[in-house]
């Protein structure tokens, strides 16, 4: 139990010292780093680089020296000679044939997993009742059925949207259920208190609380949709870097086809840092303070 | 010590919750009080007598099982304008800076901010003592400083009450015993009637008018105590001989066997 004098109080109008403000940072002092404590530092920085180099090396070394037919795995060298003696206007028609897939999945992802999340997270009976459908759809191994979404939606980009959608949608309707549930009950009380009504409440409390948590899934479903278009492709397609990669594949064009790969994880790459891109830039204090 | 109609008034309330496995809980039993205009009353209890349940029965948030509940002799039936609340954390926006957390109430229950709303906020923010920190982001204030932003956002609309659930249990004890000074000083200048949740003693006797003893599950009232303390209350209070015969008292009452003093 406390004693009657709890620790001296302090009775000040102004906020006290320990409060008031942010101590001055201490100056950076320039020392001189010797090579034995600038060897880490360097490390730190390039090892990345390094060690990516090193890999495409010895790819490149063991490709060589126990000479494997390109047909078998084809050198990096290999790889970039076939980027380069595709013509820049058929890539551009490839990437564009993916891209515009890939996108398509992915916002009408965003445009139905959000509102679907809301009302999961509204309703108990909603999500008791959808949720096991839409483990079901998860579920399904989406590559298996492609095929048959194809011949019923026929050929043209709506089936392909379509089994984009179906690999991209789940992560984000989950995890946004988690950030809306996840809001602190204070702040729901407040909410309540106030009457602002269930739509303020989940627009101006529930939805930017779990922004962070939709943006996580937002950047692993940029990646499948990539996975999403390329799938679709490879079904029935007659552009598109996954047809490309299917097509060179059957022609033993197999440099041909880890260019299009490597097209494929670049494309990869800056949609995933787009979404990043765009946390910071739409909600800075949702990333973790290391990250800004 | 209450005024001819009381602000709020408790008549046998009795709240009951159905726990998970399925056991009827007795939250509140047979509570009845009456908390007059402007009138500074603590709640103090041990844990889980239901000190919050009764808060938010206040606020309107949950119904009461038996027994009514009533503001200005009107039963509460629904959340009201007149009540502000601070909880226990300052449960800030952290999407917001602190003047668009103090103006927040008015653009989640109105959908905008006018100028009058700003200047009132800023005034506000003065009145806490975080004047000058208008554009600063929660997170890069202190506990207190953030329990003073979440002060000034319950005041926004101007409540005639105002309720708080243990607002500085989660502070360290320096920064509470200056933030239970500085609610003193506010409350002076902005009277409002306040509910004061609790569970330390020490700080229930330096705010309040009065404090309401009760006891745990199920909680009730096992005494009301007039605190004769004169104020304005200071430091000083802090060693008066009334202010310990009143904490030995209420020991007394909270625990069966005799504390040593």
């Amino acid at each position: 139990m406390n004693s009657p004098i709890t620790s001296a109080a302090v009775s000040s109008v102004a906020p006290s010292p320990h409060e008031a403000a942010h101590p001055t940072p201490p100056r950076k002092q320039i020392v001189k780093l010797s090579v034995d404590e600038r060897l880490p530092v360097l490390l730190d920085r390039f090892a990345p680089a390094a060690a990516f180099i090193v890999l495409i090396l010895v790819w490149e070394g063991a490709v060589r020296f126990f000479a494997i037919p390109s047909f078998l795995l084809p050198a990096p060298s290999a790889i970039a000679q076939a980027m380069v003696s595709v013509p820049l206007q058929v890539w551009l028609g490839h990437i564009w044939a993916t891209l515009r897939v890939a996108l398509m999945g992915y916002l009408l992802a965003i445009a139905i997993s959000v509102p679907l999340a809301v009302a999961l997270a509204s309703s108990r009976l909603l999500s008791r009742t959808l949720y096991p459908i839409l483990i079901v759809v998860q579920s399904t191994p989406i590559v298996a059925i492609a095929p048959i979404i194809i011949v019923t939606l026929g050929a043209s980009d709506l089936p392909r949207v379509v089994i984009t959608f179906l690999i991209a949608f789940f992560p984000i309707v989950v995890s946004t259920v988690t950030g809306l549930l996840s809001t602190p009950d204070e702040l729901v009380e407040l909410s309540r208190s106030l009457r602002a009504g269930r739509a303020r409440e989940i627009l101006h409390v529930r939805l930017p609380f779990a922004l962070p948590h939709l943006f996580s899934a937002l950047k692993i479903s940029s990646t499948l949709a990539v996975i999403g278009a390329v799938v679709a492709e490879f079904v029935a397609a007659e552009r598109g870097l996954g047809f490309f990669i299917a097509f060179s594949t059957s022609f033993f064009k197999i440099p041909n086809a880890f260019a299009g790969l490597v097209v494929l994880v670049a494309i990869s790459l800056v949609l995933f840092r787009l979404v990043g891109l765009a946390q910071s830039f739409l909600a800075p204090w949702s990333l973790p303070k290391s990250g800004r | 010590m209450a005024a001819c109609q009381p602000v709020i008034k408790f008549a046998d309330v009795g709240q009951r919750f159905v726990g998970a496995d399925g056991k009827r809980i007795d939250a509140l039993d047979g509570l009845s009080f009456e908390i007059g205009r402007h009138e500074f009353v603590a709640v103090l209890g041990p844990s889980g007598c239901g000190k919050s349940t009764l808060l938010r029965l206040i606020a309107g948030l949950i119904r009461a099982t038996s027994g009514s509940v009533e503001i200005f002799g009107m039963p509460v039936t629904e959340p009201r304008d007149e009540i502000g609340i601070v909880f226990q954390k300052p449960t800030l926006l952290p999407w917001f800076n602190v003047l668009g957390n103090v103006t927040f109430p008015m653009r989640h229950k109105h959908g905008y901010v006018g100028d009058g709303e700003r200047e009132r906020a800023h005034k506000l923010l003065e009145l806490v003592g975080l004047d000058g920190s208008a554009t600063r982001r929660p997170e890069e204030l202190s506990g207190g400083m953030q329990q003073r932003v979440a002060i000034a956002r319950a005041l926004l609309l101007d409540p005639d009450i105002l309720l708080m659930d243990e607002p500085f249990s989660a502070l360290d004890a320096l920064t509470r015993d200056e933030m239970s000074f500085e609610l003193l000083r506010i409350w002076t200048e902005r009277p409002k009637t306040v509910l004061f949740i609790t569970h330390s003693i020490p700080e229930a006797l330096l705010l309040a008018d009065r404090v309401i003893v009760m006891t745990g599950r199920p909680g009730r009232v096992r005494e009301v105590l007039d605190v004769p303390l004169a104020r304005p209350r200071s430091m000083k209070t802090l060693s008066e001989p009334t202010f310990h015969e009143l904490a030995n008292h209420i020991r007394g009452r909270l625990f069966s066997r005799p504390v040593a003093a």
